[in-house]
């Protein structure tokens, strides 16, 4: 990718500090890049900060008990939000980036009708009449592929099934023209067939708009398909990142390796699977050196002592020494 | 019968009287209306004359209830099963449970009814209530006859028609007084609940303290500190009945503030005050709405335990509570002039808990469909 990045964030650090624990780092020194019409998909286990990440793009989580360090940047268009006026940032969120968040089921206002709630987004980010507002609401619906739009907009949310609901919020996240689009895991609470046709709908509205994806999801199928570029996150760090082939087909970082191994392929789909042995760690107390090393199968003395920088797309010591790898490797376990 | 005649001269009877027992009543009610629109066009006449309030919300009420009668009580379909969709929000739902409720629908025909009486007291009312006999000795103390339904107390005034005036009184004020208490309420409790921290302890403790009070101590040392009057009584009643709502509201934001359609909203981009009141507290709605019910009948007893005490409502003005403590000393000779107001009250009291008990079986998410999370 070239040119000036649409959204840029550096070293974003969001730590949760509590008097009775210790200081949970969630996200922790987190930094990419999101271009216009690309997709970014941010994967990793449950816990590993994505959503935490997602939501601080546009300062989502609530000051305290969370604290964004010092040092942190996020620049939209070069314009830093760290630290930016509250009224400004409630005009980015939903009118400059957009959220599609999991649960269809629960992000839509049981009280109001789908329709209503749309026009509202409408209403809160252009001066235009409620007329025009209704308009749109029905091109927006039927643009996100719902069948019959005004009927969709007259129903409550619990009328419409999971599916359609998630379509109707993708509606309303887009009702603004955001340039960025936040789906944190839309597909995980839908069906598998219904999740192919959210994913094709969220593509192709970005080929059609032009804007960004950043598309966070634990499931390297929905990933695969749809993501440009992937970063992979553990520990509230990105560990490995890199165009979304190379990534998926060759990964450089163990745990990567130990993600897509975890996952039945098409080819063998009995065959053996890998294990990651234990289990994420809390935030409160990241292990010292490689944050993965109590679970990586290669780790050796270095990894405990001293922790790998973000290099080449890679965080591991492995760059440096290749060797290393396939000396022991993931436990397999055959069904 | 020539249907086109009566649909003329009455719109709407036809369809009054063309279903069974609910029609009935309601042609009945309609009826009624008109016979007191003809019987008391004297005193409708009268009323741009007397140019009293009471007497003009009379008159709309009763255009109103005549006109609004006749032109959707018919319209309604009744046991619709293949119910259209415009009935399956939140309030279409709850209406549909709330309607095979018996009790509840009994208490409410029982408020309603009420209601329209106390709006149309000043043309049903046989006497004015303040209106003496003019030879007391022998106008007083009289038993329920034809002319005093009620009897008479022991100024030779109809009870019946004080009956009447004081429930205008006891259900105005309970109203006035839960609007007042509910609105407060429910802002603090949805604030508190908002923003937490700092407002959050600072009015949850206040509550705490006035709640630690018991209220009838707390109103009884009001009222001695200040003159008592209808509008004073409302106030203090209102300015007290707040804690409870606003303590159920809290609960209910603090945890829907965590829902995900609030997450959503804020990502897009609505500020706090729209949240709360448009996202926020229309999920409220439900519990407000059964604690109101229940707190106007609560309310009327008090009303009527600090009238009782001579706390209340000043003499001549006719409330509930005064009048059983006026008839409590000739309870044994007269027992009709504390009987039939301490019946109102019963009856009135119970109706609102009736409606309230099934408003809360019909507007409790667990029990009705899926709107619940
Ligand atoms: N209010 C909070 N106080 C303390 N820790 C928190 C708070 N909110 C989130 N965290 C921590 O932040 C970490 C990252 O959470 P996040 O929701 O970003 O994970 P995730 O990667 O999205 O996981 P999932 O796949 O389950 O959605 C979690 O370990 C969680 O414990
Ligand atoms: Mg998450």
């Amino acid at each position: 990718m070239t040119g000036q990045p649409l959204l840029r964030v550096r070293d974003l650090a969001v730590h949760f500090a509590s008097e009775t624990a210790r200081v949970a780092r969630a996200v922790d020194g987190v930094s990419f890049e999101l271009h216009a019409g690309e997709t970014l998909a941010l994967v990793g286990e449950s816990g590993c900060g994505k959503s935490l990440t997602a939501l601080s793009l546009v300062r989502l989580v609530d000051e305290p008990p969370a604290r964004t360090t010092t040092g942190s940047s996020i620049q939209l268009h070069g314009e830093e939000l760290v630290g930016a006026e509250p009224a400004r940032l409630r005009r980015i969120r939903g009118g400059e980036v957009g959220f599609v968040f999991q649960e269809p089921m629960t992000s839509l206002n049981p009280v109001h009708r789908v329709g209503r709630q749309i026009e509202e987004a409408i209403l809160a980010h252009d001066s235009v009449p409620r007329a025009t507002a209704t308009a749109r609401t029905l091109d927006l619906l039927s643009r996100v592929g719902l069948p019959e739009p005004d009927t969709a907009a007259r129903a409550y949310p619990h009328e419409l099934s999971g599916g359609m609901r998630q379509r109707a919020l993708i509606a309303m996240a887009i009702s603004c023209g955001p340039s960025v689009l936040v789906a944190d895991e839309p597909t995980t609470a839908l069906d598998v067939t219904v999740q192919a046709q959210i994913l094709d709908l969220l593509a192709s509205l970005r080929d059609e708009t032009g804007m960004a994806l950043l598309l966070i999801s634990h499931d390297l199928a929905v990933v695969a398909n749809v993501a440009d570029r992937v970063a992979v996150m553990y520990g509230g760090r990105i560990v490995e990142t890199g165009p979304a082939r190379r990534v998926l087909t060759t990964p450089a970082h163990p745990y990567t390796e130990g993600l897509l191994r975890a996952v039945p392929t098409i080819d063998d789909p009995r065959g053996p699977l890998a294990v990651i042995p234990g289990r994420v760690p809390s935030p409160t107390d990241w292990p010292s050196g490689c944050r993965f090393h109590p679970r990586c199968p290669y780790a050796w003395d270095r990894c405990a002592g001293e922790e790998p920088p973000l290099d080449g797309g890679l965080r591991c010591w492995l760059a440096s020494e290749p060797d290393r790898r396939g000396s022991t490797g993931y436990a397999l376990v055959t069904r | 019968m020539n249907a086109t005649w009566i649909d003329r001269a009455l719109p709407g009877a036809r369809g009054l009287s063309s279903r069974p027992l609910r029609s009935g009543l309601l042609l009945a009610v309609w009826v009624g209306l008109w016979a007191l629109a003809i019987f008391r066009i004297d005193r409708i006449l009268a009323t741009p004359a007397s140019g009293a309030p009471d007497h003009w919300i009379a008159l709309l009420a009763l255009v109103g209830s005549i006109v609004g009668l006749a032109r959707f009580a018919p319209s309604r379909p009744e046991g619709d099963p293949g119910a259209p969709l415009e009935t399956s929000g939140q309030w279409g739902l709850a209406w549909r449970t709330f309607r095979r409720h018996r009790t509840a629908m009994l208490g409410l025909w029982l408020v309603a009814g009420l209601a329209l009486v106390a709006l149309l007291t000043p043309y049903i009312a046989p006497f004015d209530p303040a209106l003496q006999g003019d030879d007391i000795v022998a106008t007083r103390f009289q038993p329920p006859s034809f002319e005093h339904p009620m009897g008479t107390d022991r100024f030779g005034r109809d009870v019946f028609s004080r009956v009447l005036y004081g429930g205008r009184v006891s259900l105005g004020i309970g109203g006035l007084a839960v609007a007042i208490a509910v609105t407060l309420g429910s802002l603090v409790g949805a604030v508190s609940g908002y923003l937490r921290g700092w407002v959050d302890a600072l009015s949850m403790r206040t509550v705490d303290l006035l709640l630690s009070f018991p209220r009838l101590v707390l109103l009884i040392t009001i009222v001695a500190l200040v003159q008592p009057s209808v509008l004073i009584i409302t106030l203090v009643l209102g300015l007290t009945g707040w804690m409870g709502t606003s303590r159920l509201v809290r609960g209910e934001v603090l945890s829907l503030r965590e829902r995900e359609f609030v997450q959503a909203a804020k990502a897009l981009g609505f500020g706090a005050p729209r949240i709360l009141l448009r996202h926020i507290l229309p999920n409220v709605a439900s519990p407000i709405i059964v604690a109101a019910t229940l707190g106007i009948g609560n309310t009327i007893l008090v009303e009527a335990s600090l009238s009782f005490l001579g706390l209340g409502v000043p003499p001549p003005a006719p409330s509930w509570g005064l009048m059983v403590a006026a008839g409590k000393d000739v309870m044994l000779d007269a027992p009709w002039i504390a009987l039939f107001p301490g019946l109102a009250i019963v009856v009135t009291v119970m109706s609102f808990n009736l409606v309230g008990d099934g408003l809360r079986d019909a507007l409790d998410p667990r029990s009705t469909t899926g709107l619940a999370p």
